[in-house]
């Protein structure tokens, strides 16, 4: 990015602006995700920057919003904190229950979404797959496909799942899968396997088909070829679909607003309540545990993509 | 792969243990501090008394999503609190499970049910907890010297300038651009009646369309109001009164015009705890926990024997009655809400408002 | 070429021979081409067999679901399930037929059953989607036919409102006496059906949705832009600095893309308001006076900036991409030849650019066309797209056919455009950071 020596006064002058305009636009990706921090520890109830805050005295910074984390929905806030207290938190507390919710439905829809999803990725990325195309694209759309439009058709088909076999004549009678965690981590599965898909696809993109056949060759059965030369070579491309599945899964809203039930009630859906209804700092509070989460996942997703680049050879240019 | 065995072991157990607590009851109600009332003066004396778990949802208008259930088929609550007029079209649909107002409990004094409620709070599918108000609040700061006091005042922006907040739907926007106008409150709903009557109110509203900020949830006029965005919003006089009491804001209430209107607890057939949900339902409803929502929200009770219990809000200090919806002067230029023309006309009436507001 | 490759194939090549008569054989004698095809097969239904499970499960979890979804909009039964009588009559009797004694004879029927059966509601609401206004017009009919109508049946409906003799509203139960329209469609478009049967455009009062998928189109086209503008710079930036400086830049773009989308709209939310962050900013700098705050939030400017700082990275990543590979010597060719700074940018480098510009303008257009959350929080009204409007059917008005059509359409443009990338740039090119 160093300028070329024949540059001109002027080629210089642009130069510079060019590169503060870079940093205004850095500042703006970046901004909304820091501002929320500092606000989550705001004293007051409002969404500003209060005077003390701004003057960083103590008394304008407090944890009561993640306090209120804890104790919203708990059946007595107010007890002594012991071990019955944090029983409460542990039955009770709104916020509690939704991560337990978030948790139970991001880790089993990311399990259904890497495994089918990963099987997928293997049959298209071999060169004798037929109709390659059109398959890629349609396991791909529920990423392309509008939220509104996926979850208003999921909303229908899960309230009574048998509907469509009157399609064809049969008129079965089944339970339904809305209101039920079988029926949140389907969706959520079918939400996360586009990302699955896309990640290990090009992690196999460098893979040489030629190691499977040398191990074939030196006696290995396929499972054993699997497990043993080609799962070690696509897995950071497994894991880092996988946990692009379970972000998508943790951070879904409109799904689980058509068809969840009572019970599952997520992280995402307890916030969408909180954002319409008031805006608190404890918001901001759940907004900032959430950023320190994806810093996490990021970090880990960085370190997978590297460990795989250096794997199958590809050396940074 | 043994830690993944591990793991999925683990959330097994969670997945069992959040189902494991099978007595329980879901209640769908309008959120924020509304909700807050409830559960303090019903869920946790019912929790405490029947070991009934109260999962509470929360909705904009808890009718939609009940409405939204019953045609899918798919009912997840048990319990909704719920408008007159929707009670009524839901029962006439024959949505809604029917309600002997025998089997619910007398007042202390012995008066049946069926005498101590007030006249139209028992429905043949619903019963009333609560009345309350849809009125006008200001921010006193913004208007010092000058407050407003009418409904007309609301719709003047030269005189009282910033931002409205008003509910984006029809009931609660009609009526108050038609008083504004100049229209007697008791010939709202035969103005509302005939298309030039609809016409005028749209037009009214026209005046301070590009002003007007919506609202949906019940909490929304209220912190529009704290942070500054609208000066003036139509609301639920509970949630100003608990801002303006319970958390100190510096609002005021126009109780002129104001729109009045029943809240019901209905239970949809084929809900998943009926048994339950009719235990909650008579519990709710008994005198002593209707008093006792009166003390966390400015909302009047919908038995007679309960209207002498109320006092003092929880603070123990502030007397509720000036606060309250039904006190007699605020009832002299009241709206009262029409359940029949509401059930017959709310969807034709938010088609237009719909299109009316999507337009621009 | 790909058959060649294959393991078996190979193997039979040189287990086998020439034959006698010329024709390439493999060991236990099978001429070659049809032992090669019988292997090609075998490969090809292992791949398939590889891929099956999913392709089962999204058409069974996504696929059936959408497709049960848009056949209401074309399908409601609410009249014709309700009203068997009066729907007979009109599959009997051609279009044009005045009433007769029968046809009033069925209506009565139907009503008096309908309302003890408790679903006048429903017919009417059915109705009501053709013909605004006649919600009422059955459901009080239903109210006073509950103790069953007395012949002369025309004269005891008509005496009850004298809007059922019209004309049209025979006109639009006729219609919706075949479980089959396609007047959702029409209504989608902003027209309808007159009384004749003609397809008219809808009174201005309801012309809503036309107005709604130009907002969309045209809010979706300037975000697209906003974000190439924003974008453009940054991945330029990225792509030329040495990789651990470019390594460390580009956490601050995958940062925002791994970060929950509801945390992002909060922040702009605590941002954008007017006592926000911003503004206050602003006031203290002096540019605004505290009583002219900004309104940037609850409208379509909200909305815009929003949805640009979400879908910036969808931009970012594939211009990022198709950077990376372009050759700085090519400008530094056409600079030595004497090209402007500027001339070599814009005749050299930025047509190498397309193909990542290509990528990241329709993926950004296609997920800004269907966005729903944002809009939903900071849209206000005018910042409201049409996902905003079939979430607003499917869970307010419950008119779910209408909300069908409208995501058929939706549907449509978003599969055309998924179409053109496909073509374009290829999905096997989408990439995630």
């Amino acid at each position: 990015m160093a300028l070329p020596k024949y540059a001109s006064p002027l080629e210089k002058a642009w130069h510079y602006a060019y590169l503060v305009i870079c940093a205004a636009i850095f500042f703006f990706l970046i901004v909304p995700i820091v501002v929320v921090i500092p606000l989550s520890f705001n004293a007051e109830p409002y969404f500003t920057f209060t005077s003390k805050m701004l003057s960083f005295d103590p008394s304008g910074y407090s944890m009561r919003w993640y306090d209120s984390l804890l104790t919203f929905g708990m059946q007595q806030p107010d007890a002594p904190r012991g071990l019955s207290w944090w029983a409460d938190v542990w039955h009770n507390a709104k916020w509690v229950q939704a991560t337990k919710s978030s948790i139970i439905i991001g880790f089993f829809s990311t399990v259904v979404a890497t495994v089918l999803g990963t099987l997928a990725a293997l049959g298209l990325s071999r060169p004798e797959m037929p109709y390659r195309r059109i398959i890629m694209a349609m396991l791909i759309s529920p990423m392309i496909v509008p939220i509104i439009i996926t979850a208003t058709g999921m909303f229908f088909f899960y309230s009574n799942p048998c509907e469509p076999l009157t399609w064809i004549g049969l008129n079965p009678s089944c339970g339904k899968l809305a209101g039920t965690y079988l029926g949140v981590i389907l969706a959520h599965a079918t939400l996360g396997i586009p990302f699955v898909i896309i990640t290990v696809t090009a992690t196999l993109i460098g893979f040489d088909q030629s190691l499977a056949r040398a191990a074939a060759s030196l006696g290995a059965n396929p499972r054993t070829t699997f497990f043993r030369i080609i799962m070690p070579l696509i897995l950071p491309g497994v894991i880092s679909g996988a946990l692009f599945a379970f972000v998508t899964s943790f951070d879904e809203v409109v799904a689980v607003l058509f068809i969840a039930g009572p019970d599952q009630q997520t992280i995402p859906r307890q916030m969408w309540n909180g954002i319409r209804e008031q805006i608190s700092p404890a918001i901001l509070a759940v907004a900032t545990l959430l950023v320190i989460f994806s810093i996490a996942l990021l970090t880990t997703v960085e370190m997978l993509r590297r460990r795989s680049e250096r794997l199958r050879g590809i050396t940074p240019h | 792969m043994k830690t993944m065995l591990i793991l999925t072991t683990a959330l097994c157990g969670l997945a069992v243990s959040a189902q494991a607590q099978n007595k329980e009851v879901n209640v769908v109600s309008w959120g924020g501090a509304y909700e807050k009332s409830q559960v303090e003066a019903y869920n946790i004396p019912f929790t405490a008394k029947t070991g009934i778990k109260v999962n509470m949802m929360a909705a904009d208008n808890p009718a939609t999503p009940l409405k939204a259930q019953v045609e899918a088929k798919n009912i997840t609550g048990d319990v909704f609190d719920i408008e007159v007029s929707d009670a009524i079209r839901m029962c006439d649909e024959g949505a809604l499970v029917q309600i002997d107002p025998a089997t619910l409990p007398a007042a202390p004094d012995g008066t049946p049910a069926k005498d101590d409620f007030i006249p139209g709070a028992l429905q043949d599918c619903a019963v009333a907890n609560i009345f309350w108000g849809t009125v006008i609040a200001f921010d006193k700061t913004k208007f010092a010297d000058n407050p407003p006091k009418t409904a007309a005042d609301f719709f003047d922006t030269a005189k009282f300038p910033g931002k409205r907040g008003l509910p984006k739907n029809p009931k609660r926007t009609l009526y108050l651009a038609l008083i504004a106008d100049g229209v007697a409150p008791d010939q709202i709903y035969e103005t509302l009646s005939t298309p030039e009557g609809v016409d005028r109110a749209f037009k009214k509203l026209d005046t301070i369309k590009k002003d007007v900020v919506w609202w949906e949830a019940g909490a929304q006029p209220v912190q529009l109001l704290a942070d500054g965005e609208v000066t003036m919003a139509t609301g639920y006089n509970g949630r100003f009164f608990d801002a303006m009491v319970a958390e100190g804001k510096p609002f005021e209430i126009i109780w002129d015009g104001q729109y009045m209107d029943m809240d019901m607890f209905a239970i949809p057939k084929g809900s998943p705890n009926p048994e339950a949900a009719m235990e909650y339902l008579k519990f709710a409803t008994d005198t002593q926990q209707l008093a006792n929502q009166a003390k966390w929200i400015a909302y009047g009770p919908s038995r007679k024997s309960s209207a002498a219990l109320v006092g003092k809000y929880q603070d123990g200090k502030t007397d509720m009655g000036p606060h309250m919806p039904t006190n007699a002067e605020h009832m002299t230029t009241a709206v009262m809400d029409d359940p029949e023309f509401w059930a017959d006309h709310s969807a034709e009436l938010s088609e237009r408002f719909n299109s009316w507001l999507a337009a621009g | 070429m790909a058959n060649a490759l294959d393991p078996h194939a190979a193997i039979v090549i040189e287990a086998g021979g020439l034959d006698q008569g010329g024709t390439l054989k493999t060991a236990d004698g099978q001429p070659l081409t049809r032992a090669l095809a019988r292997s090609s097969r075998r490969a090809r239904r292992r791949a398939f067999l590889l891929v099956l499970p999913l392709l089962l499960f999204i058409l069974i979890t996504f696929v059936v679901p959408i497709g049960q979804m848009l056949q209401r909009s074309v399908k409601n039964d609410g009249f014709s399930a309700n009203m068997p009588q009066l729907s007979a009559w009109f599959h009997d009797h051609p279009r044009g037929t005045e009433p007769d004694d029968a046809a009033w004879a069925a209506l009565a029927a139907d009503l008096t059953a309908s309302a003890e059966a408790r679903n006048i509601g429903v017919v009417g609401t059915r109705i009501n989607y053709d013909m605004p206004g006649t919600r009422s017009l059955f459901t009080a009919a239903g109210r006073k036919a509950r103790g069953g109508i007395a012949p002369p049946y025309r004269d005891a409906i008509l005496a009850m409102d004298k809007k059922w003799g019209d004309p049209k509203l025979w006109a639009v139960m006729r219609e919706a006496a075949s479980p089959y329209t396609a007047n959702f469609y029409l209504a989608a478009i902003d027209r309808s059906r007159d009384e004749t049967g003609k397809i008219v455009q809808a009174p201005p009062e309801q012309r809503v949705y036309l107005m709604l998928f130009m907002r969309t189109f045209w809010l979706s086209l300037v975000i697209t832009c906003t974000t190439f503008l924003l974008g453009f710079p940054i991945a330029h930036l990225l792509a030329t600095l040495p990789m651990r400086k470019s390594n460390l830049l580009m956490i601050l773009v995958l940062l925002p893309f791994w970060t929950s989308l509801l945390v992002r709209t909060t922040a702009w939310m605590v941002l954008l308001q007017q006592q926000g962050v911003v503004n206050d900013v602003l006031v203290w700098l002096g540019i605004i006076s505290d009583s002219g705050r900004l309104q940037m939030i609850y409208n379509q400017t909200g909305t815009i900036i929003a949805m640009t700082h979400i879908l910036l990275p969808f931009m970012i990543l594939p211009l990022y991409s198709v950077m990376r590979t372009i050759n700085p010597s090519y400008v530094r060719a056409a600079r030595s030849l004497g090209a402007s700074s500027w001339t070599a940018f814009r005749r050299i480098y930025f047509p190498q650019t397309l193909p990542g510009l290509g990528a990241g303008a329709l993926l950004v257009f296609i997920l800004a066309v269907g966005y729903y959350i944002t809009p939903a929080l900071v849209g206000g009204s005018s910042g409201q797209l049409i996902s905003n409007m079939i979430a607003m059917h499917m869970t307010q008005t419950l008119n779910w056919s209408m909300a069908a059509a409208l995501a058929a359409l939706l549907l449509g443009g978003v599969l055309l455009l998924y179409w053109v990338y496909d073509r374009l740039v290829g999905i096997d090119n989408l990439k995630l950071g």
